[in-house]
């Protein structure tokens, strides 16, 4: 997969550029869609935001109306899971994971 | 001239194109569409070719799914097919309908959607999540689901919708406001002075007969039903079917007196065919009577469910007769019922059957 680099239209001031990698499964849904993408976002909202627009729809696969993530979405940085308003650092690398689930 | 005629299958793993030309009699598999996922209903439109599949996936939420080429690429989208901030998010789309140029969806949590510009977004029919009765819906066994909706022939104000479990309600105003439809029909599961209530019937199946809007009928958890007032007052259609209980109701394409159903064993009984035997039940003359139809069906071990949009007819003559079972199996009559042939019996747990009649 080639690597995209998509530049957030977030807040004013540094913003942090992280490296995201998507699944499988996720990009499946969205045909020309990279594995690893390069995003600037400073909390994983904004990533996701970023990500939606690059890939229209992708938003609503990993985030749900209340808003949060997904039940069954797990984003994971420095290994810890994450919610919306987690921040992002600068260089962080950022794993969207599909959580054991299904029948 | 019907040149090709598709069932629709919608499955517990993604949905399925099962296709034949107008003979009927040989049957083509393609599938799994919809990355897989669970797909709750899937219709065609007859004036386009497009086919539309409702659904919901555990990690990636719902979806409305289109394809304009028969089935061979897809696209999804759930923009708009939501609710307000801090309202239980929508789980599932569960019911397809097309009127015109809108597309309606019927969601879970239970609520109604609708898109026109085909199926690319959505908006929120507010007007009936706004109705006074809503504080006492109460989720069914199966959720709280909005199952079936039923356009009025002619008039795109007038729409029919069922909920399980808040019953059936109706719009002459293109879904400004909204009245319970459910007189006459019963609530056995509420005390027993109170179980002909104004809302709150679980109703598995609503459906219209071809005609001008006036003949409807519904396979209830309590009973079955038919209505010559558009759903104003319900009477009951159960006598001589071996139980109160099933899941789908499917109308012939030209007769508004006849009606097929699957009635099952009970609700507490474990749900299958009476005493193991498959048949489909047909009445031609609006359910005063019933005939069992079982010639090429299994009459031992079947131990199997259809659920509510699981069997359904196709508009040629004579009219074609679907339904697929929770158990992956899929069968076909080209004679109204009368004999019956199984096309598959692989498939997932079948949710949906619809059917596409494709001219040449």
């Amino acid at each position: 997969m080639s690597e995209d680099v998509i530049n957030s239209a977030a807040a004013p001031g540094p913003v942090p550029t992280v490296s995201v990698v998507l699944s499988q499964a996720l990009i499946s849904l969205f045909p020309g869609a990279s594995m690893r993408v390069t995003v600037t976002a400073a909390t994983v909202g904004e990533m996701i935001d970023a990500l939606d627009a690059r890939w229209p729809g992708m938003g609503d696969r990993l985030r749900d109306s209340q808003p949060s993530v997904r039940r069954h979405i797990n984003i994971f940085c420095d290994g810890n899971r994450t919610q919306l308003a987690t921040p992002l650092r600068e260089g962080a690398s950022v794993f969207v994971l599909t959580a054991v689930s299904g029948g | 001239m019907v040149h090709k005629v598709l069932l629709l299958v919608g499955t517990k793993k993604g949905a399925f194109i099962v296709e034949s030309d107008a003979r009927r009699a040989e049957w083509s598999i393609r599938g799994p569409f919809c990355e897989t996922w669970p797909i709750n209903h899937v219709i065609g439109d007859p004036a386009t070719g497009t086919i539309y599949a409702a659904g919901g996936n555990e990690w990636f939420g719902p979806a409305v799914w289109k394809s304009t080429d028969l089935g061979t690429t897809w696209t999804h989208s759930s923009a708009g097919l939501k609710y307000a901030e801090g309202e239980t998010p929508i789980k599932a789309a569960w019911s397809l309908a097309r009127a015109g140029n809108v597309l309606y969806a019927g969601v879970e949590p239970a609520g109604l959607f609708r898109s026109t510009d085909d199926g690319q977004s959505f908006e929120h029919v507010s007007g009936l999540r706004d109705h006074p009765s809503r504080s006492g819906w109460v989720p069914g066994a199966g959720g709280m689901i909005l199952h079936s909706i039923v356009p009025h022939p002619t008039d795109p104000q007038q729409v029919w919708i069922a909920i399980s479990t808040a019953g059936a309600f109706y719009t002459a105003d293109g879904g400004h406001s909204w009245q319970p439809r459910n007189r006459g029909t019963r609530a056995d599961f509420m005390p027993e002075d109170q179980r002909y209530p104004e809302f709150g019937q679980c109703v598995h199946s609503l459906v219209m007969s071809p005609g001008d809007g006036e003949w409807l009928y519904q396979q209830n958890h309590c009973g079955m039903y038919r209505s010559r007032d558009g759903g104003q007052q319900w009477e009951s259609i159960e006598a001589g079917l071996p139980s109160s209980f099933g899941f789908p109701a499917a109308v012939h394409p030209r007769d508004p007196r006849t009606l097929f159903l699957v009635p099952l064993n009970g609700d507490i009984a474990g749900r299958f065919m009476p005493e193991g035997r498959t048949a489909v039940y047909r009445t031609r003359d609006a359910g005063d009577s019933w005939t069992a139809l079982r010639e090429g069906l299994p009459q031992q071990n079947a131990f199997f469910g259809v659920l509510r949009q699981a069997l359904t007819t196709d508009p040629l003559s004579p009219a074609g007769v679907y339904f697929g079972t929770n158990t992956g199996q899929l069968y076909a009559s080209g004679d109204e019922g009368d004999s019956w042939t199984c096309v598959t019996a692989t498939l997932p747990p079948i949710y949906s059957v619809e059917t596409l009649a494709l001219p040449a």
